[in-house]
């Protein structure tokens, strides 16, 4: 689990049905994928038939992900080459949804965050998202020096993608970047570099 | 920090809208400007009764950027504690009353993409104020208003000419029933709905909102409760080692400030969440008639909202 | 009372000073000699003549070299001052309230002109005349909470209320502590303030919010926060801190009365009327223990204080590396006689 002492630090309640809502919409990695599986054994058929979901296949091949998509049926399933595909899509969606939509999300915290960040972009309150933590640990991290942002972040401390500074990962997460904050490690002992640990893995 | 902040008013216009219900225009009594306020405020009223001192929340009906005078409609209450009546049978054109500044517990939600208010009867009030606003931003909303007849619905013509097709109405006498269902099933995504009158219509507009598959987060209500009548009881406080009896048409707020006890309040009204207080026993079962407290907090019993909230039994002991 | 408004820096060659007038109206923050985390919110009321609580907004001797910096700060990050679109009723609510503060207390400097929605600002220190429509943001070089806040020392952030929580959705923020508003806004409570340790436990920010969403119009309230700044440095903001960051390890014995400051922020709410937003203003003060020490009751106390700091307080307020160096230079003037209660000189 994902937990720290920083307020900001996001907590994913994990995935429940919501059966009265009229279409659920669903964004799930490869990991997230079987924590959707679980969450349509918990409803009805009904509630399945009423569901989409974005796959967002990542790396894995497409054998892979056919295989995932049988077993999340009788939800329609839709393969995205992955998460920019697969938010793209949720977009498209989105624009032209009525109330009554549920959202939900599954997966890694990128993942999560980019999905609350498109619910934000269509009026959709974070708290009205369900979502679940599932598989990497890995970060966005923005860096708040140059504002870059650095992808697939496994390591702390971790060299900005852009600027090169060496950044300390804080807990402190923004929703609105859906990005941890980076800072600068070594200001005040510029000759030190302290050694990446994989604290994200 | 205690109590709020009062201001003078007079009483400058008494306008009876419907069959119950009275519309009183109020001016500063010392000459300085209202506060401008915000769409779904309300004011504290304070009326000085034979016996006692009363307060009731109003909400504010005015134009929000107009400081000349507020507004408020009343509602006669056959059954009350007096205020509704106090207002509709002891306050004319120049009697002086003290006010709290505005509060606003019941905001539009600024991030909305539309905006749907549901309003019974007197439940209107707080949605004048409240389409002021969402008009002047150039807000998306509509109006759903029931009320029992003509008759008895205040503001109806003027709600027409000024917002138009905007507003739709609705006659219980001929059988017209606000179609939430109908309503809430096509309505863009980031609507919000607000419902404001009695309690059985707040709860079945929740419901069906809640059915319709909308969100809690774009669910809004408010409703002020009159603290209930009950039976007597005795209010122990372990600070200041005083105790006192609760009349059977007191809230334990009153009561204590009838015996000079100062204790936090704002909204008197179950909503605000000020006059949280401690619980450190109950000889009794507390009676919570509030909306501030989780259903969890009330079943825990070690918090009770005085202004509104009793006890049936014998004591309770607070951390006051 | 006409105002001479010093020419200094608070970069580069950093020429900031405190007058002795300046030194004695200084917000000290400990009114005993131990620390403690509390709430601590009074109400914002006019406070003696001479303080920095005698008006609602202070304007002092640093006024404008302050402007000039904060000029400065937004030329190079434009980011430092950001305002989601749904707080524009805020800003011109916090324009009116900044204005008509300034022109009433301060009538020497401003003065402000209503008629209807028509406004006449005039600034003389800043050499400033605007005619403007009020509501209308066109009529402005700048949105109202930048063009205000551009005249105004302090910070200043402006919190939306939704759901029974505060959201910071607007700021012009040029003087933080260590807090980054392009990171922070559109954060709950809870969320910006998350990275502050021990307080949470305490349940101070529960308190804190439930008293802060019930705040009235016209019944603002108050509080003190503090740090320690290495040099008279303004922006000491998170975005820079890859710069100043340094300077913690230029701090020597000799050199603690000149370089190291009490950095204290008169802290500001104010419900404001139209929006029902919060403005929350940031009024930050600088002081060299060079000058504090003037004041004996400050000598005694502060390294009294400063030894009772909880480690992990010292490292969030960056004060680790250098703390009992100054707790060593300050004990010179801390003779062991008993202080008076209360914060104010003797």
């Amino acid at each position: 689990m994902a937990v720290s002492g920083i307020k900001s630090r996001p907590v994913y309640p994990g995935l429940s049905p919501d059966p009265n809502a009229r279409s659920n919409v669903v964004v799930c990695d490869v990991a997230g994928a079987e924590a959707v599986v679980e969450l349509l054994t918990r409803a009805d058929g009904a509630f399945a038939r009423r569901t989409s979901i974005i796959l967002s296949a990542d790396g894995a091949g497409s054998e892979q992900a056919q295989a995932l998509a049988k077993r999340l049926e009788p939800a329609g399933v839709e393969i995205a080459s992955g998460l920019p595909a697969a938010i793209s899509h949720l977009n498209a969606i989105l624009d032209q949804a009525s109330m009554g939509l549920r959202l939900y999300a599954a997966g890694s915290e990128p993942l999560i965050g980019s999905v609350v960040q498109a619910g934000l972009d269509h009026f959709i309150d974070h708290l009205s998202i369900r979502t679940e933590h599932r598989g990497s640990l890995k970060r966005r991290v923005q860096c708040v020096h140059c504002k870059g942002m650095t992808e697939d972040v496994t390591t702390n401390p971790v060299t900005c993608s852009h600027c090169g500074l060496l950044l300390l990962v804080r807990d402190h997460y923004s929703r609105r970047l859906a990005a941890f904050q980076g800072v600068c490690i070594n200001a005040e002992s510029p000759g030190e570099r302290p050694e990446p640990n994989v604290e994200f893995p | 920090m205690t109590a709020s902040f009062l201001r003078r008013v007079r009483v400058a216009e008494v306008e009876p809208v419907a069959s119950r219900i009275k519309r009183f225009r109020l001016v500063s009594a010392d000459g300085e400007p209202l506060s401008e306020f915000s769409g779904g405020s309300h004011v504290t009223v304070c009326m000085q009764a034979p016996d006692r001192l009363i307060r009731n929340p109003y909400s504010l009906m005015s134009c929000p950027s107009d400081t000349s005078s507020y507004q408020i409609g009343v509602l006669k209450v056959p059954d009350s504690r007096g205020g509704s009546e106090f207002m509709h049978e002891n306050v004319s054109i120049g009697t002086e009353l003290e006010i709290s500044e505005p509060l606003n517990l019941f905001p539009p939600a600024k991030l909305a993409r539309k905006h749907i208010l549901v309003a019974g009867g007197i439940g209107i009030t707080p949605f004048m104020s409240m389409m002021s606003e969402l008009e002047s931003v150039g807000a998306d909303f509509e109006l759903h208003y029931g009320v029992r007849s003509l008759a008895e619905g205040a503001f109806c013509k003027l709600l027409e000419t000024r917002y138009g097709p905007r507003v739709h109405l609705y006659f219980q006498d001929k059988g017209q029933l606000v179609p939430l269902e109908q309503v809430l099933a096509s309505q863009p995504l980031g609507t919000h709905v607000y419902v404001c009158g009695p309690k059985p219509m707040i709860d079945w507009a929740l419901r069906s909102a809640t059915l319709a598959g909308w969100p809690d987060e774009n669910i809004h209500s408010e409703q002020f409760t009159a603290p209930p009548i009950g039976k007597p009881f005795v209010a122990r406080l372990v600070r200041t080692g005083r105790e006192v009896t609760v009349g059977g048409h007191q809230s334990i707020l009153e009561a204590l400030e009838q015996n000079g006890i100062d204790a936090p309040f704002l909204c008197r009204g179950g909503a605000c969440g000020q006059c949280e207080t401690a619980v450190t026993s109950c000889d009794g079962f507390i009676e919570h008639n509030d909306h501030y407290l989780t259903e969890a907090e009330k079943a825990d019993g070690r918090k009770i909202m005085i202004c509104v909230s009793r006890i049936s039994g014998d004591a309770i002991t607070l951390d006051l | 009372m006409v105002l001479a408004f010093k020419n200094e820096t608070f970069r580069d060659d950093f020429t900031f000073s405190n007058s002795p007038e300046s030194i004695r109206r200084f917000p000290f923050p400990f009114h005993e000699d131990k620390y403690m985390y509390a709430v601590n919110i009074e109400p914002h009321v006019p406070g003696p003549k001479g303080t920095v609580y005698e008006f609602p907004i202070d304007i002092d001797e640093h006024y404008v070299a302050e402007m000039r910096d904060r000029e400065i700060v937004l030329a190079a990050d434009p980011g430092r001052c950001q305002a989601l679109p749904h707080m524009m009723t805020a800003q011109w609510d916090m324009l009116e309230l900044l204005m008509t503060s300034m022109a009433r207390d301060y009538p020497e400097h401003f003065s402000l002109t209503q008629d209807g929605d028509h406004w006449h600002w005039i600034n003389r220190p800043l050499g400033i005349d605007q005619k403007f429509t009020f509501g209308d943001h066109t009529t402005l070089p700048y949105e109202p909470m930048e063009y205000i806040g551009r005249q105004c020392q302090g910070d200043f952030s402006i919190q939306d209320q939704r759901d029974g929580q505060l959201w910071m959705d607007a700021g012009i923020i040029t003087t933080q502590a260590d807090w980054s508003l392009d990171f922070d806004i559109g954060m709950n409570f809870f969320e910006w303030h998350g990275p502050v340790p021990l307080a949470h436990e305490a349940g101070v920010f529960e308190r804190a919010l439930k008293f802060l969403l019930n705040l009235q119009v016209g019944r603002p309230v108050r509080r003190l926060n503090w740090t320690m700044t290495i040099n008279p440095r303004l922006d000491t903001s998170p975005e820079n801190y890859h710069k100043w960051g340094i300077d913690r390890t230029t701090v020597t014995p000799e050199n603690v009365g000149d370089k190291v400051h009490l950095r204290v922020e008169l802290q500001g709410l104010w419900r404001l009327p139209r929006s029902n937003a919060i403005l929350f203003s940031i009024r930050c003060y600088l002081i060299k223990m060079k000058e504090l020490v003037t004041i004996p009751k400050w000598g005694r106390r502060l390294p009294r204080v400063l030894e009772t700091l909880p480690p992990e307080i010292a490292d969030y307020k960056g004060l680790t590396r250098y703390r009992q160096m100054t707790i060593d230079w300050l004990k010179k003037y801390d003779d062991g006689a008993p202080t008076s209660p209360g914060f104010g000189p003797d």
